[in-house]
């Protein structure tokens, strides 16, 4: 017989914790579950026989990175109360259909930010200065043949324009502050608490940058969010670097604009079909390419292991959920 | 109005020249244009040009021979552009005895015999300041570049590996802990902005700086044993050739981090190599080397190093305003008007 929801009897089975997850995406990315949790997982092997009954009652999901959240899914788990999101971006969850059913959703909160935005300024360096490509002039054997490099572009003072002034767009401004750079940005709304420019609209804000970070979140309204328009107000010396989703540019418009080099170039960690890369880029000096890693470090995970295992518990506590969204 | 030429031959007309209040110029264009100047080496082709509008430019590395080109220009020679690679050595500084000035297009002046041009009454001239900013942006691009391992995952999709799985996990940069060798103006620019990453900084210095909260060490060992990066931002001279050495790369440590923005004969190469072979040293970042342009092969196969050809100041902004540092300083001396950046 369980327990009341709100209280944990130490005589009874620990609480239903349903994993929904995608096969690439191993349970032992949390381990500390299994000894404090009943573990549900559909993709155990072999099959759990209990799996079906008991995860019509689980409360809670845990949703382990970019596995997709939906009605479909929600239908299948009707007990559950609250999907604890454990990526930064959240839009593999269809978070209208949450709200419309009650269950509340939680998310990495800031546990990946510093990383990101560290990311972000480490890929603009790379691009303005050639970082990547000059460390592959020198492993090819080229400095004692070439002698010279190509020159690069000054980081420090350039115009940066932040689209999306987030957790991670705050942080990725309070460096390159450091770097003698302006900072302005784009957002659904003013941030009355900060002094950068702000502008309406992405186009504008484009005009009048010269590094482009892109760190929003991914929804309907921001997808194909850097278009033709916005790359030709940044220009030929303009660059972007992408730490959000790749559907927040039009790629098809980026690869055209990067060959035919009507922007200066690109920092690229995530792509609209990862992981596939646009082939054209794989041989271009003026862009940065990378795996969708901007999170992987131990320190980032082992902070969102602490923020998911601390809803789980504040959820069972009956207590605020830390991040809530 | 009377010119250079004309000074040096009538001493006594200076006299007039100098309490004279209009005549700025003691030298007309067409004069100046007569001046020589040697370049050592290509380090600018908007230099060049500049040089070429205002002086007799020579160029040591179109002529076959040092000692042709001695015979035939020697005596035509008043000042000398160098740089990093090629400076003014004794023995060239000897070849030209009308040398009145060296002007090198860079702020390091290890490639110059300092003394030689003291000994001699000639000027010399660096670029400081234009290029701090650039110099701390690679010296925190390579930071983050050998962390988070940015070249070798760029490498990863070139590659096509991404499709057989994800990369590996890297190491965080922010709140980091780093030590800087030297803190002066470059090291102060890079404490500046690796402190807005949350980064602790600490430094070691020939003499401890007043006006800085930063914690300082006296004894670089001790710098490196409390640091988990260590950034060398110095000027390279006997004291510190070498300073960073086995018994440094061994206190940084297999979790430590060595950048090096400042010149190769700063870290013991042959060491550093070692200690990066077997693990025993984190990773590093390293912008120059002790025989430039040859980089020790060894390290071309590592993913926690990244190698820079010597780039520090090479951005098309900051490569105009030295040139124009340089130009700018010929001119003033030319003109007998205080120079912008002596530093003989």
């Amino acid at each position: 017989m369980a327990a009341a929801a709100d209280e944990i009897q130490p005589s009874e089975t620990p609480p239903l914790l349903l994993v929904h997850r995608l096969p690439r995406f191993k349970l032992s990315f949390f381990p500390f579950l299994q000894t404090e949790y009943t573990v549900l997982d559909p993709l155990a092997d072999p099959p759990d026989p209990s799996f079906p009954d008991l995860s019509k009652s689980a409360r809670i999901m845990l949703c382990v990175g970019p596995t997709p959240v939906g009605s479909d899914e929600l239908d299948r788990y009707p007990a559950v109360e609250c999907v604890v999101g454990s990526s930064a971006g959240l839009n593999h969850i269809d978070l209208a259909a949450c709200r419309r059913r009650g269950v509340r959703v939680t998310s990495a909160g800031d546990a990946f930010s510093d990383d990101v935005a560290d990311y972000a300024v480490g890929l603009a360096i790379d691009v303005l200065r050639r970082v990547s490509a000059a460390d592959r002039f020198v492993r090819a054997g080229s400095w004692p043949v070439q002698k010279e490099y190509l020159l690069g572009s000054k980081v420090s003072g350039k115009r940066v324009g932040i689209v999306g002034l987030g957790s991670i767009g705050s942080r990725v401004a309070k460096r390159f502050e450091a770097f003698g750079c302006t900072i302005a940005y784009n957002s659904r709304s003013i941030k009355s608490h900060v002094t950068y420019t702000y502008y309406a609209n992405v186009v504008d804000l484009a005009s009048n940058t010269d590094i482009l970070i892109v760190c929003c979140a991914l929804t309907n309204e921001t997808y194909h969010v850097i278009n033709k328009d916005v790359m030709t107000a940044l220009g030929k010396t303009g660059i972007i670097v992408n730490v959000g989703r790749g559907a927040l540019i039009d790629e098809n418009e980026l690869v055209e604009f990067l060959v035919r080099g009507e922007i200066g170039g690109a920092g690229l960690d995530v792509f609209e079909h990862e992981p596939n890369v646009p082939k054209e880029l794989l041989t271009l000096d003026s862009v940065v390419l990378s795996p969708h890693k901007a999170v992987f470090t131990p320190e980032s995970f082992a902070a969102l292991e602490k923020v998911v295992l601390g809803n789980i518990q504040a959820f069972f506590s009956n207590k605020p959920l830390l991040t809530e969204i | 109005m009377f010119g250079f030429f004309q000074y040096k031959q009538f001493g006594w007309w200076s006299l007039i020249l100098k309490t004279g209040s209009g005549f700025q110029d003691f030298i007309t264009p067409t004069e100046m244009e007569n001046v020589g100047v040697l370049m050592t080496c290509p380090m600018s082709a908007y230099l060049e040009q500049e040089l070429e509008k205002r002086f007799t430019l020579f160029k040591l590395w179109e002529n076959p021979s040092r000692t042709e080109f001695s015979a035939r220009y020697a005596d035509s020679v008043k000042a000398v552009v160098g740089n990093t690679k090629l400076g003014a050595d004794s023995a060239l500084i000897d070849s030209l005895p009308r040398l009145e000035i060296v002007a090198s297009y860079s702020v390091g002046l290890d490639k110059i015999d300092l003394n030689k041009c003291k000994e001699r009454g000639i000027r010399v001239t660096n670029t400081p300041d234009v290029l701090t900013d650039d110099v701390a942006d690679v010296a925190i691009g390579l930071a983050l570049a050998t962390f988070r391992k940015i070249c070798a995952s760029d490498g990863f999709v070139r590659r096509g590996l991404w499709r057989n799985g994800d990369f590996k996990l890297a190491t965080k940069f922010s709140g980091k802990s780093m030590g800087i060798v030297g803190l002066g103006r470059i090291g102060s620019a890079i404490a500046k902005r690796a402190s807005a990453f949350g980064c602790t900084i600490s430094y070691h210095s020939r003499t401890k700086k007043q006006n800085t909260n930063y914690t300082y060490y006296s004894n670089i060992v001790d710098l490196a044993a409390n640091s988990q990066i260590l950034v060398v931002a110095c000027a390279l001279t006997e004291e510190t050739r070498h300073i960073v050495n086995r018994e440094v790369i061994d206190a940084l440590g297999p979790k430590g981090i060595l950048i090096n923005i400042g010149r190769g004969p700063h870290v013991d190469e042959c060491e550093l190599v070692s200690a990066l072979r077997e693990g025993r040293l984190g990773g590093a970042g390293l912008d120059v080397f002790e025989n430039e342009p040859d980089v020790p092969e060894s390290l071309f196969g590592l993913e926690n190093v990244v190698l820079l050809p010597h780039v520090g100041s090479d951005t098309v902004e900051t490569s105009k305003a030295m040139a124009d540092l340089v130009v700018s300083n010929l001119e003033f001396h030319f003109l007998k008007k205080p120079l912008l950046t002596p530093v003989v």
